[in-house]
């Protein structure tokens, strides 16, 4: 049990510099997510606090203590790697004792310890075998027993699974959040993800090019995105982004000469600004004819079963939107089909800096 | 029924490995038939007379202590040689593995020596280890100790072992690195994370995982040693004092070119392919097999 905290740590590369000064405070028992696109610094953000990469700057302390100087041996933690990374010459149960044996622990407490980990995984009728023969999820599984068995005080997880089949992962999803809920240990979690990081996380980084763009929780992110880089990648499909000119008073932001949409907060000071408007496709719906709306040309529909996807250009400019609409819905191509949304649902971002307005 | 595709007769294909085929024919087959021709007949000195004998040369071979001598020194040296430059070039490579800057130049440097022909290996060392001249020699001089592998058949052996894996050594070490650079890195990671240290993670770790590189230069040492040393002990001691480092190879040379008995080497060279053929099955058989890493 220790919580973590990151006190402005840099890492770089020559002069080359991957994260630019992270500060985090994550809780004993905790459960918390990294996320972000390819190359944004997550892995070696991950990699830092396990003592795998050096830390050019700044601080790292597990449990009170401070790490930067400290082995990844010395540093309490257990990892779970993307590929695995079982030891292909030894059996399940030996890599999972492994760790153990090397710190001194009696053959009997091994035993005991490897037997209760392998059934709260079920993994006990291949403790025999070499990792050679089995499943992609049975590694999966093993690799967790290896980390769990050492009862660490931080759980590292790095994408760990990425190299899963789709419904393998949504599985192995809910399973590692069973698990970490139960141990109640620390747990660091990095994936690119997003499906994976609102599920599992009690809170989320957002990190792109080693910059932190957003801390919260999953809803506050969902629902408050703090830039337009967090509200495009959470979320599916992705929230619309269209350019827009703030209208009289900052009341309404139009699109074009036959558009716009009324706003709820005081934009007053951003009168005739160049604005991006976000809108997400699941609160875009169909309006009443008699009320005011806009309206958009279909163009392409999707059906999911569970809900439809309508692509389609919105106003004489021909932006592109996209709406997510409950249930079976048929459209056929060039159909117009008001829309409205209501305006709380409606995020303005600077089209320069991109940040909420 | 597999579908096949069918050529006409044609040469071009007998032609393509005719320079290969034709090769192998000269330079091994032949010799080789040669010898075992030359193995069941006796022939005077002087090529005067010649008699075919069956067996004779065989049976008085295995019935020849200096033979047994030769047999013994020859499994002791091969053994020394491939253990002293598997376990240099490993020690190597394990440090080579961890270098990062400079690695290009570190390796450059380690693989030079096995540019060096046999012969000047062995130069160089008989030049270091020179009884009277040696820069070593010297050195061990000034601790007290006296060296002369002129007089001393341990020496001598010695020298010969060194000079032999010193040689041998840039190329284990090659294959080393290039076995523990396929080792995925997040295994050593994942090994760090478990508590072990470097030294454990060698042994428990990464080699285990090269065993199979170390099989196949194990095997590769010995016909090394086996074959491939001769001008090496030609030049350091033509097989002395008295027979010290007379191995097989140095034998065959020495009793037919020599001695003269043309027959009792042609036998000998014989026994020595046979060690030869024994030694390709077993690289074959067991080398292929891989160790997967997942």
């Amino acid at each position: 049990m220790a919580d973590i905290e990151l006190s402005n740590v840099k890492k770089s590369y020559g002069a080359t510099d991957v994260i630019h000064g992270i500060d985090w405070h994550i809780a004993d028992g905790e459960f918390v997510v990294i996320v972000g696109p390819s190359g944004c610094g997550k892995s070696t953000l991950l990699r830092m606090i396990a003592g795998l990469e050096r830390i050019t700057q700044g601080d790292i302390a597990i449990g009170g203590q401070v790490v930067n100087k400290l082995e990844p041996a010395d540093r309490d933690i257990a990892m779970v790697f993307q590929n695995y990374a079982l030891y292909p010459h030894m059996t399940v149960y030996k890599n999972m004792a492994y760790s153990l044996k090397i710190r001194g622990v009696g053959k009997q407490e091994i035993d005991r310890r490897v037997k209760q980990v392998a059934e709260i995984l079920e993994i006990g009728d291949y403790l025999r075998r070499a990792p050679r023969q089995l499943s992609g999820g049975q590694r999966q599984r093993v690799a967790m027993g290896r980390a769990i068995v050492r009862e660490p005080s931080v759980f590292l997880f790095d994408e760990p699974l990425s190299n899963l089949d789709a419904k393998l992962r949504v599985q192995m999803r809910l399973e590692i959040k069973r698990l970490q809920e139960r141990l109640g240990i620390t747990s660091v979690y990095v994936t690119h993800d997003q499906v994976e990081a609102m599920t599992l996380g009690h809170r989320l980084m957002v990190l792109n090019n080693g910059h932190v763009e957003q801390l919260g929780t999953p809803i506050d992110l969902y629902e408050n995105p703090a830039t337009q880089f967090v509200a495009g990648f959470i979320g599916s499909p992705s929230m619309n982004f269209l350019d827009a000119t703030m209208g009289e008073r900052g009341q309404s932001v139009n699109f074009a000469a036959d558009a716009s949409l009324g706003l709820s907060g005081d934009y007053s000071d951003h009168e005739g600004k160049t604005v991006t408007v976000g809108l997400r496709p699941e609160h875009l719906e169909i309006a009443d004819p008699s009320q005011p709306h806009t309206s958009l040309n279909v163009q392409v529909v999707e059906h999911l079963g569970a809900d439809t996807l309508v692509h389609g250009a919105f106003s004489q400019d021909a932006l592109e939107l996209t709406v997510r609409l409950k249930g079976v819905q048929s459209f056929s191509r060039n159909e117009v089909i008001p829309l409205s949304i209501s305006p709380q649902n409606v995020h303005l971002f600077d089209k320069t800096t991109g940040q909420r307005l | 029924m597999l579908k096949r595709v069918h050529f006409g007769p044609s040469a071009l294909p007998y032609l393509l490995v005719a320079p290969q085929i034709i090769i192998t024919l000269i330079f091994f087959i032949w010799p080789a038939s040669q010898a075992l021709y030359q193995s069941l007949l006796i022939q005077d000195a002087f090529g005067l007379s010649t008699e075919f004998v069956w067996f004779e040369n065989f049976k008085e071979l295995f019935t020849d202590e200096h033979y047994f001598g030769a047999f013994k020194r020859t499994i002791i040296f091969s053994f020394s040689v491939a253990a002293l430059s598997m376990g240099f070039a490993l020690t190597l490579a394990a440090m080579a593995d961890r270098v990062i800057k400079g690695a290009t130049t570190y390796r450059t440097l380690l693989i030079w020596p096995y540019a060096v022909a046999p012969v000047l290996a062995g130069a160089l060392w008989v030049f270091m280890l020179d009884p009277t001249l040696g820069i070593f020699t010297y050195m061990l001089g000034s601790f007290g100790y006296e060296w002369n592998h002129k007089l001393n058949g341990n020496e001598a052996m010695l020298l010969v072992i060194f000079a032999s894996a010193w040689k041998q050594v840039a190329y284990n070490f090659l294959f080393f690195l290039a076995g523990m650079q396929a080792i995925p890195k997040s295994l050593i990671e994942a090994a760090a994370i478990d508590g072990a240290g470097p030294v454990r993670r060698f042994i428990t770790i990464v080699f285990p995982l090269i065993s199979p590189t170390t099989f196949f230069l194990l095997v590769l040492n010995v016909v090394y040693a086996f074959f491939e040393t001769f001008g090496i002990v030609h030049t350091v001691t033509q097989g002395g004092p008295a027979k010290a480092t007379e191995i097989l190879v140095y034998k065959v040379f020495n009793d037919g070119f020599i001695g003269l008995d043309l027959g009792g080497s042609a036998a000998q060279s014989v026994i020595l392919m046979l060690i030869v053929i024994v030694l390709t099955v077993v690289q074959f058989r067991y080398v292929e097999r891989k160790v997967e890493y997942t």
